[in-house]
């Protein structure tokens, strides 16, 4: 056997290691890339769409992964990215300088607003508090409809940072926009999303008990 | 400043900067041990972890079939590519 088919033989070998462990890596991953990419997009074709292209780059980058301990943030991080492009890409006319509140409508109540000040009650109640039977009842197609009804820019961001842990700095980085606005679009986001939840709750009848009337033991 | 004792109105208006850990560590230290005596804003910082919690679990939605197809197609794609151009 000559040395140069036997280096090919190498190669293709390490090639193929490299695909099955990426492949199994990506498998790991792939239920969370998708759920996170449908609350980005919040649409399964879309999400589809840059679940797979983020899995592509990676894949022609992989290279460029130091860390293997580390493909995790790695991968969500093109990911994020993937979706930032695509969605600017889709945003607004060419004339808007930076996807500025303008994008969105503006007559959103962003007035502050806490929905545990709502649920709260001041003394206690033997059947457990208010705010403990909200959570309880709250239902994931409740607070999915609640969060995808929130415009892009205010979603996107509690997305980073609640649900994949970004810093204030490293959304900035990522969305190319000073940390005071990430502070007030999170800030916003936040409240237009307890705002929502409470309508929401409010119209499928959930009352705040009150004064020990509702309730109470027969 | 170390261990200053901090009022709920300090506590509540940089709740999220220490729920998303964006303060430092006196800081941290000084919303705890606020946290650990003071009924009212330990609530509102369960509620508000609790809340933050349900956000998180939005994610965890089954990947279609279908996805998993188009992935590995696309891989294949890339090998059949890698091994053409390097043979
Ligand atoms: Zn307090």
């Amino acid at each position: 056997m000559s040395a140069s088919s036997s280096s090919g033989d190498d190669r293709a070998r390490h090639r193929q290691r490299r695909r099955q462990w990426f492949e199994r890596e990506v498998e790991r991953l792939m239920d969370r890339l998708y759920g996170t990419a449908l609350r980005l997009t919040r649409h399964p074709d879309d999400a589809e769409d840059i679940v797979a292209d983020a899995i592509g780059k990676a894949w022609t980058k992989l290279d460029e992964l130091r860390d293997p301990d580390r493909f995790e943030g790695w991968l969500f991080h093109i990911l994020n990215n993937t979706f930032v492009s695509e969605w600017r890409r889709r945003q607004c006319r060419p004339k808007m300088a930076d996807d500025s509140e303008t994008c969105e409508p503006d007559n959103l109540d962003a007035t502050s607003f806490s929905l545990f000040q709502q649920l709260h009650q001041p003394f206690l109640l033997w059947w457990g508090s208010t705010e403990d039977r909200f959570l309880n009842e709250l239902l994931q197609d409740d607070l999915q409809r609640a969060l995808d009804a929130l415009p892009d820019p205010y979603r996107m961001i509690v997305v980073f940072v609640e649900v994949q842990g970004y810093t204030y700095g490293e959304v900035s980085e990522l969305l190319g926009i000073p940390l005071g606005t990430v502070r007030s679009r999170l800030n916003r986001g936040r409240t237009l999303l307890q705002k929502a939840l409470w309508k929401q709750a409010r119209e499928a009848g959930f009352t705040v008990a009150f004064r020990g009337t509702e309730g109470e033991p027969p | 400043m170390t261990g200053r004792e901090l009022t709920c109105e300090e506590v509540i208006e940089q709740l999220f900067d220490y729920l998303d850990r964006e303060v430092d560590s006196q800081r941290r230290a000084d919303i705890e041990r606020h946290l650990a005596r003071c009924r009212d804003c330990f609530s509102r910082a369960e509620f508000e972890r609790r809340l933050r919690a349900k956000v998180e679990e939005s994610v965890s939605v089954r990947a279609p079939q279908r996805l998993h197809r188009r992935v590995k197609d696309l891989l294949d794609r890339f090998d059949a590519d890698e091994t053409n151009s390097t043979s």
